[in-house]
């Protein structure tokens, strides 16, 4: 079967610097990737790289669609939440999609309240609600764990327990280890 | 999907700031009669210039709000994402821009050719000489945005970069009032056009430039 994400023989410089070199990695359905190592190792890099945000100095980079959480909050800061999430998830084809997401994320009761008045672990939350109403079989997650409560974390685990055992696959960045069984890349040795 | 970017451009422009160009554009012409003094016979020479030269500073004042937010908090990156390329990000840029900053403009330029004194003969050029420039001058302005997104002082920045480029405009849209047997108004029409035509292409490979 096709893998989702393959990265083969992947340079990547930012600034001058060799951040990785001839990275090879693979990624199919149902596989949960977990990227570690030091900051500025090129962890985020990488997640821009298999988003094609950045491209490779050297190397392949094949993908499926993928959905991006990271620090960016890309929501219209004036809209109450629904509605901001549901320009993401109609532009994605499927507005119905981000009704069930808030929900799995805890989010439902906070559909009107304006972007701009939520807390940061609310906004993390959004964020990974974003991802979840994508649809895309690919997600990239930027330090998930970032500001999230421990319910917030359960909920991010069960999420992407479910995505995997739908035939998705997961490539996420954290310090934190995750819970659930992920392979794992340590970046900058 | 250029629909629901031109709706969303559209409604933050609304729900912004979009009035501010105009009222700035009614400031600076009602700054001209009193720096000149009020000669009617002087104010009527100089009135289709003053116009023009409050229309392109008051085009001037939303470049900030049109890329660089977008770009700041991620948007940009998630369109990409998406699967929306970035021509069709400063196409829809464009047209949202010019529908809350274009009609608006019009609107304002007739206060304010009374406030410079255009003579009645020429209002109704010069009207039509400012309506075939504003998608010139929106598009001028969604360029400098996207060539400007992300860098300190982009605010001056912009303006050393928009005003010359809109020299050409400037121009010919000024003498389109002035005569209207001299075909300025077709020139003015046609360098209109090729702003109009190359600023998706620019402000797209500017996104992209910005990125990396």
């Amino acid at each position: 079967m096709k893998p989702l994400l393959r990265f083969e023989g992947v340079t990547c410089r930012r600034g001058g610097r060799l951040l990785f070199e001839g990275l090879d990695l693979s990624l199919g359905a149902g596989g949960g990737l977990q990227l570690s190592g030091p900051n500025g190792s090129g962890k985020s890099s990488l997640l821009r790289l298999a988003a094609g945000l950045l491209r490779a100095d050297a190397g392949r980079i094949e993908r499926a669609d993928v959905a991006l959480a990271d620090e960016g909050l890309a929501l219209d800061r004036e809209l109450p939440l629904g509605r901001a999430l549901d320009f993401w998830a109609r532009l994605a084809g499927d507005s119905g999609r981000s009704e069930e997401a808030m929900d799995r994320l805890g989010l439902a009761r906070l559909a009107h309240v304006p972007v701009r008045l939520l807390s940061t672990g609310q906004a993390k939350r959004a964020t990974l609600a974003r991802v979840a109403a994508s649809g895309a079989p690919l997600w990239l997650l930027d330090e998930p764990l970032n500001g999230l409560d421990p319910d917030g974390a359960a909920r991010l685990d069960a999420l992407v327990a479910g995505h995997l055992a739908g035939g998705g696959a997961v490539l996420a960045a954290s310090h934190t280890p995750l819970a659930g069984s992920w392979s794992r890349l340590e970046l900058g040795q | 999907m250029i629909g629901a970017l031109i709706a969303r451009d559209v409604r933050r422009a609304i729900g912004g700031a979009a009035w501010l160009p105009v009222g700035f554009f009614l400031l600076i012409a009602t700054l001209v009669p009193f720096a000149v003094g009020p000669d009617p016979r002087l104010l009527e020479r100089i009135a289709v210039g003053g116009l023009w030269i409050a229309a392109l500073t008051a085009a001037l004042l939303p470049i900030d709000r049109l890329v660089e937010p977008d770009r700041a908090s991620g948007i940009l990156d998630q369109l990409f994402v998406h699967g929306v390329s970035e021509e069709a990000i400063g196409a829809s840029k464009l047209v949202a821009h010019w529908l809350t900053f274009g009609p608006l403009l019009l609107l304002a330029a007739l206060p304010g050719s009374f406030i410079l004194g255009t003579a009645p003969a020429a209002l109704g050029r010069a009207l039509i000489a400012l309506a075939v420039g504003t998608p010139a001058l929106a598009a001028l302005g969604v360029m400098v945005a996207a060539l400007t997104a992300g860098l300190p002082r982009a605010g001056a920045i912009a303006g050393v970069l928009l005003l010359p480029l809109a020299v050409p405009l400037l121009i010919f849209g000024a003498a389109a009032a002035g005569d209207g047997g001299s075909g300025a108004l077709l020139v003015e029409g046609s360098v209109a056009l090729l702003i109009v035509a190359a600023a998706p292409f620019v402000a797209g490979a500017a996104i992209r430039a910005a990125r990396t």
